[in-house]
């Protein structure tokens, strides 16, 4: 069986910056195990800009972003493989994998780091009655075909639900010729980001319905119409409301869900906040050497995000590769306080050094509010914010000094107060 | 050319048909209205093996669905199909409706329905711990099973197919006249002729009847809706758990599926037109009112999808089986409903003799009784999996990631006998696009196998035929990216 110190599941944006950082922090035995027939994840896919304004300064493409890393990836020399696809993983970290080149084979590793990405929630999930009938794609999938294939998938496009790709894709179909109706949100608010409302919806009139949903969807064989109508704060939709919209497509954006079916095989612990691993301050999942970071973790808004948390995750899987991460004896359990959902990591070592990351989002939108970490009555930190919104991830950095000298601190509390 | 048989529907029934009726020396043809075989009610069911204590005694449906259930082990192991004796469990949740299974256990013992006892609470709570703490009593139905309808459907046809039965799909018949003695079935420009007719159309079973037939009946098509949980849910309940049934059908159910999902449902609604397999909000959420009796919490956020079945419900309440009385060599399979999937294998063998003996045929010498499914990666073991790749690398490919669908299996879903022509066709045969994900990320590389193997341009390739087309048009003219 061959060996690696360490492995990296998935050679997307946060695989890719992983086995970077690792192999940056002195590892030289790296190994990337990729799916698809070529480095990039999703980001191939993502040809609009706006990547890498954190990370790098300016403004690039989906694909150009993820070349940076290919490009040091393949300056530092590590081994990627494509074309693998991961089939099992234990809790004594054998990976097992198949390739039409080395056919099925296994691979066992001194740390995993789990970068599957995410997935598209589909229609199924949400039991919209009507008909069964094409045209109904996932905002993503629609992605694919556009901008890799040169397909479109239809003319005249309604989209549900206002995630960050959905309203990408009604830039782009409007781009490519075809006549976006409207985009549905059955919340009061977008679950994208404000950026993406403005320039891909407001910049071509295309109607925001908040407060929406499709109710029905017409056409036997291929996508006729959808009736949409408004919901009340039950989320119910009211009658006489409904309006019917001619359409040939439906995007569905309602929501991303991280992809952790290997993660479960090693028997890592699942959040169901977030549907990723319970991961501390140093991305550990419940599995002794298996790390986990990037949308497999907790779906992120920005990719440059998703780079740092996978430095961080390469980092530390260095240091366990090494004996050099200290053991995970005594952990603060990291609560969501009001108005918090999914905050990452779940859990803070006692005695961990440095600043900690908190990442969470709102539960619903909150003008002038403050975001306070606190242990018991005390409170740690707290920021004030002009805005919040669940389309928005906060993201905080909490000194780790702030947790020492309290013997027996159990728990700490993000919260957000009005 | 002039058949000896031809046979009308390509559903469960029809396809079984076929098959039996290979075993003679016949020239078959099965005509199939739709771009796929099992696209009616055999593939949006409930996918029970029936026990058959709810049939009135008597009827045909009591006689052919304790037939039909005996046949199951012999024709899943022939033919291998997917299928699980897990039993049945009727429940009462009520002690005021106990009485009820009594009856029930009664009229199954009258039907000849082995295997039939009562259990009390604790039993009940035994098997089923996730079942409601409010169940009572229930019937158990040891010969109770699951089975995958359409692997049933599929199975049927391939073997069919395999022993010399000409299928054609897209062929809608459009009338049946006698001619010369011999059967004309028309499907618009085109004609077949034959000596013999089998009707197995479903829901339309009374249209074709009533063309060639004084002896009229009618079909009212009656919906249900269901809903498929996650396979994160596998193992949550054992057997397939009813409630009492009422007059409009087996009521709701909670059900695993041979594939891990369970099934929640059907509704029971007569409905105005026989393809109007619409979901709705109100059938939807009916099911959720009712089948809460059974599954206390359900969960909501694990359902990956719904559909809707039309059963073929028929104004004699009962199948129509037989040589029609004014029609000579024109035979029924009509009216099929459930317990019509279980009860199938028992209607074809019948169906079969009997056209058989007024055929005269002899014995097919040649007829091979079994046939290969095509192997499933995701349920091979490591060495099964090294072997299937070093014999064809395209089971090296993993194309349907929720549900481990290789490039293999895709391949041989439409290379087979009566291969898939369509991406519904391709998920009935091998589960791609079946699982969590509903086919978000297999679409396009399915689409892109389907059509190197159909030499079909994308813009050609149907969800399921007719006007279900996956895409639009392309953004450039093809290869002008290579050319440039």
């Amino acid at each position: 069986m061959r060996k690696v110190q360490i492995a990296v599941v998935g050679g997307g944006p946060a695989g890719l910056a992983a086995a970077v950082s690792a192999c940056e922090a002195g590892c030289r035995d790296i190994l990337i195990l990729e799916r698809e027939d070529c480095l990039g994840g999703i980001l191939k896919q993502c040809i609009h800009n706006g990547f890498g304004l954190h990370t790098f300064k300016e403004e690039l493409t989906g694909p150009e972003y993820a070349q940076r890393y290919i490009d040091k990836a393949i300056e530092y020399g590590i081994e990627s493989r494509c074309g693998t696809m991961v089939i099992d993983v234990t809790k004594d970290r054998k990976i097992t994998c198949v390739s039409r080149s080395a056919g099925l084979e296994e691979i066992e590793a001194d740390a995993i780091i789990l970068a599957m990405g995410c997935r598209e929630r589909p229609r199924g999930s949400l039991a919209i009655p009507g008909w069964r009938c094409s045209g109904i794609y996932t905002a993503g999938t629609a992605q694919r075909f556009v901008n890799m294939e040169g397909i479109m998938p239809g003319k005249k496009v309604m989209i549900l639900g206002s995630g960050d790709i959905g309203l990408i894709m009604a830039r782009r179909m409007t781009f490519m010729g075809a006549k976006v109706e409207a985009c549905v949100e059955l919340m009061p608010f977008s679950a994208g980001l404000k950026r993406n409302i403005v320039q891909c919806l407001d910049d071509y009139g295309i109607p925001l319905l908040l407060s929406h949903t499709i109710i029905d969807i017409a056409g036997r064989d291929r996508i006729e119409g959808v009736t949409v109508a408004e919901v009340d704060e039950k989320l119910k939709p009211i009658p006489g409301t409904e309006k019917y919209y001619e359409c040939d497509t439906l995007l569905l954006s309602v929501g991303l869900i991280p992809e952790n079916e290997l993660s479960q095989m090693a028997g890592v612990e699942i959040a169901p906040a977030t549907n990723g691993a319970v991961v501390d301050e140093a991305l550990r999942t419940s599995v002794d050497g298996i790390f986990s970071c990037g949308n497999a973790l907790h779906v992120h808004d920005l990719v440059d995000f998703v780079s740092q948390e996978a430095e961080a995750a390469g980092k530390n899987a260095w240091l366990h590769v090494k004996g050099e991460l200290p053991e995970a004896a005594e952990r603060i359990r990291i609560r969501e306080g009001n108005g918090v959902m999914g905050v990452v990591p779940q859990y803070v070592t006692s005695g961990a050094r440095g600043s900690v990351t908190l990442m969470f989002r709102p539960r619903g939108v909150y003008k002038n509010a403050s975001v306070t970490v606190s242990a018991g009555e005390e409170k740690l930190l707290t920021r004030r914010h002009r805005i919040l919104a669940p389309g928005e991830m906060v993201s905080m950095k909490l000194d780790a000094a702030l947790l020492e000298g309290r013997p027996g601190l159990s728990e700490i509390t993000v919260s957000v107060e009005v | 050319m002039i058949y000896d048989v031809l046979i009308t529907g390509g559903g469960v029934v029809g396809c079984a048909v076929a098959r039996e009726l290979s075993r003679f020396d016949l020239n078959i043809i099965l005509l199939e209205k739709s771009s796929d075989i099992c696209a009616g009610q055999s593939r949006a069911n409930t996918a029970i093996i029936h026990g058959g204590y709810d049939a009135k005694p008597g009827t045909l449906k009591a006689k052919y669905n304790v037939a039909g259930n005996a046949m199951f082990d012999d024709i899943c192991e022939e033919l291998e199909v997917r299928y699980r004796r897990n039993s049945s469990l009727v429940v009462s949740f009520d002690e005021a409706d106990d009485g009820r299974l009594t009856e029930l256990l009664e009229r199954g013992r009258k039907n000849g329905v082995q295997k039939l006892s009562i259990i009390g609470a604790e039993e009940i709570r035994r098997r089923e711990p996730h079942i409601s703490p409010k169940a009572t009593k229930a019937l158990l139905v040891g010969t109770g099973g699951i089975v995958c309808p359409y692997g049933l459907t599929i199975a049927y046809a391939e073997n069919a197919a395999r022993n010399g039965v000409r299928f054609v799909r897209n062929m809608e018949v459009s009338s049946i006249e006698k001619s010369g003695g011999l059967w004309r079935v028309s499907c618009g420009e085109k004609s077949f002729s034959a000596r013999a007719v089998i009707n197995c159309a479903g829901i339309h079973s009374d249209e074709i009847n009533n063309m060639v037939s004084e002896d009229k009946f009618h079909i009212s098509p009656r919906s249900g809706e269901y809903y498929i949980v996650d396979k994160k849910y596998a193992g949550y309940f054992n057997a397939a758990i009813f409630q009492l049934p009422t007059k409009m059908g087996k009521g709701i159910l909670v059900a695993p599926t041979v594939d891990g999902t369970l099934l929640i449902g059907p509704t029971a609604e007569d409905i105005d037109e026989k393809e109007d397999s619409r979901t709705t909000r109100a059938g939807l959420d009916k099911i959720l009112r009712e089948a809460s009796m059974t599954w206390e919490e359900i969960p909501t956020r694990s359902f990956i999808t719904t559909f809707s079945g039309i059963r073929a419900h028929s104004d004699r309440d009962d199948f129509i089986l037989g040589e029609a009385p004014d029609a000579e060599l024109f035979f029924n399979a009509g009216g099929v409903e459930s317990p019509g999937l279980t009860s199938a294998p028992a209607i074809a063998r019948y169906l079969a003799e009997l056209t058989a003996e007024r055929l005269k045929a002899a014995p097919n010498e040649k007829f091979i009784p079994t046939r290969r499914a095509i192997p499933v990666f995701r349920e091979m073991s490591a060495d099964e999996r090294a072997r299937a790749i070093a014999a064809n690398p395209d089971y090296s490919k993993v194309v349907c990631r929720c549900e481990t669908v290789t490039e293999a299996e895709i391949r041989q879903a439409i290379r087979r006998p009566v291969g898939a022509r369509t991406m519904d066709g391709i998920k009935l045969r091998v589960r791609a696009g079946m699982g969590r994900c509903q086919a978000g990320f297999c679409t396009p590389r399915t689409i892109e196998i389907l059509c190197e193997e159909l030499g079909l341009d994308p813009l050609e390739a149907t969800k399921a035929g007719r006007g279900s087309k996956l895409l639009s048009h392309y953004l450039f003219e093809r290869g002008s990216a290579e050319d440039a």
